[in-house]
């Protein structure tokens, strides 16, 4: 069902974690929908994603495209970030099957609220 | 790398015995089985063995035996069969909310083609239907009672003779989907009043695509599968020789051995779930707690904070096949709605896996099992935003 790119990331999770006092934090789903992707990202003063970490409760697709996102922001600049769109997610995941594809856009989403709580901090 | 399965509900390997007793079946004794000659007379004589081993197995007789492709075969023919065939005698059917999607479907179809009127019985916190609820759900106009004698996600074992008693009692015909029943659980359709009952080779050591329909001499059912006059003129398709030769076979081997199996299974099962229970906190080990009254090799649990599905492939990872109780692979992403209707809350629900033992595994297996199972969940565990809460950090809703 999965291909071994989404299989080895999903083995491998990438930036596991919670970053304290992060500069943006993201969450979004929710456990009776079986997806919740909480996103913190560490930003400095010149809006450069230092780091990035995820936690998420769902299937492998959902592991998978939340360590490949994480991976796809860290060291851009937050304007960059907020371009990041799920298509781009799923294709450096070499593809998800269909009734996969709203993982990736919880990924986009996810970054997307961590980013625009960090603007609204700032 | 060590592989075990442990997903013995969605189907079994062909014991070598049941081979050996096929492949004769499949380049010597190739007859038609309808034909006159003598080619096709050695293969209707083995299919009727094989009929005379299944009439046996669940005390019927041979002429209420059907070779079918299959359960999910067995199912729409009884169903779709004795609802078409009594249309005059009323529109209604009661079943339970934890069937198979072979008896769901098969009965939704009715619903939108024929307007037939359907009664969902519930199923107690262990998976149980209840009897008074059936008693009060019948109308004159009840035609059948569909109710699966054991269900395949979390084990439960239904009264199955208890609901035939009322049935018969009430002039309405019962149907049970035995699929998951049939070798664990002791059948007897005289005494059970059972009129129509489905099983599938596969799922007791017997080859794929080959099941039965039992049909209770004098219940109209209408024919299903259209064709030439096989099975009595009731169910055209030329016979699946090695199959059911396969499915005779093993279906004697399941029931002479019930209890020897039950007892084997058990063990394995019972030591499977202490031992988890013991080692792994906030699970939820659905359906019957009462040991006797759920299928000897399952073992259902819910682990609280992670998905069914993730739990599942790390499993796989590991050389360990199971099954994930959440339909996450459907595009609604359903959790599954028998867990749902035994009141698991639907969070939990997500993070459901069944595990179904059988006859090659071993104590080993359980043991590497429980181990696997540990760590997977602690590292599944470590990864969601929902562990949190119990880890003592904050916990942002």
């Amino acid at each position: 069902m999965y291909n071994d790119k989404v299989m080895a990331q999903f083995a491998n999770p990438k930036n596991v974690g919670y970053i304290e006092n992060a500069s943006g934090y993201g969450k979004v789903g929710n456990a009776s929908c079986g997806d919740i992707m909480e996103i913190s990202l560490d930003i400095d003063a010149n809006g450069i994603i230092r780091d990035a970490k995820f936690r998420t409760f769902g299937c492998a697709a959902a592991i998978a495209t939340s360590s490949m996102a994480t991976e796809m922001v860290k060291g851009k600049s937050v304007e960059d970030a907020l371009k990041l769109k799920n298509a781009d997610v799923v294709e450096a995941l070499e593809g998800l099957p269909p009734q996969k594809i709203h993982c990736s856009v919880l990924a986009e989403e996810a970054i997307k609220e961590a980013i625009n709580d960090y603007l609204s901090k700032k | 790398m060590r592989r075990i399965y442990l997903d013995h509900s969605a189907t079994t390997g062909v014991r070598k015995e049941v081979l050996d007793e096929m492949l004769p079946y499949f380049s010597e004794v190739y007859g038609n089985g309808s034909s006159q000659h003598s080619f096709g007379r050695d293969a209707m004589k083995a299919i009727d063995e094989a009929r005379r081993k299944v009439a046996k197995a669940i005390n019927a007789k041979p002429n209420e035996i059907y070779f079918t492709s299959g359960g999910t075969e067995s199912d729409n023919w009884a169903i779709k069969g004795a609802i078409y065939a009594n249309l005059e005698r009323g529109k209604h059917i009661i079943t339970s909310a934890i069937e198979h999607p072979a008896v769901m479907d098969s009965i939704k179809f009715l619903e939108k083609e024929l307007g037939i009127e359907v009664t969902y019985l519930k199923v107690d916190g262990e998976g149980i239907i209840s009897l008074e609820e059936l008693e009060r759900a019948i109308r004159p106009d009840t035609v059948l009672i569909s109710v699966m004698a054991a269900n395949n996600e979390m084990g439960a074992i239904e009264p199955i003779e208890e609901i035939g008693r009322i049935a018969r009692a009430r002039g309405i015909y019962f149907h049970t989907d035995a699929v998951q029943a049939i070798g664990a659980v002791d059948i007897d359709v005289e005494k059970m009043n059972i009129d129509m009952l489905s099983l599938s080779a596969h799922k007791f050591y017997g080859p794929k695509g080959v099941g039965v329909l039992y049909r209770r001499n004098g219940i109209r059912v209408k024919k299903f599968m259209n064709g030439g006059e096989q099975e009595r003129n009731q169910r055209a398709s030329t016979l699946n020789t090695s199959g059911i030769v396969g499915l005779g076979k093993a279906i004697e081997l399941a029931s002479e051995n019930i209890d020897k199996n039950n007892e084997y299974l058990a063990s394995l099962r019972d030591s499977f779930v202490e031992k988890l229970i013991s080692r792994v906190d906030n699970i939820r080990f659905n359906g019957p707690k009462d040991m006797t009254k759920r299928l000897a090799n399952n073992a259902n649990f819910s682990f609280e904070f992670i998905e069914g599905e993730s739990l599942l492939l790390r499993l796989d990872l590991d050389g360990i096949a199971v099954s994930s109780g959440s339909a996450c692979s459907s595009a609604a992403l359903e959790a599954s709605y028998v867990l749902l209707a035994t009141g698991v809350p639907i969070d939990i629900a997500h993070g459901s896996i069944r595990f179904s033992f059988g006859l090659e595994n071993t104590m080993e297996d359980v043991d590497y099992t429980v181990d696997k199972v540990e760590k997977i969940v602690g590292d599944l565990r470590a990864m969601s935003p929902l562990f949190k809460r119990i880890d003592g950090g904050e916990f942002n809703v």
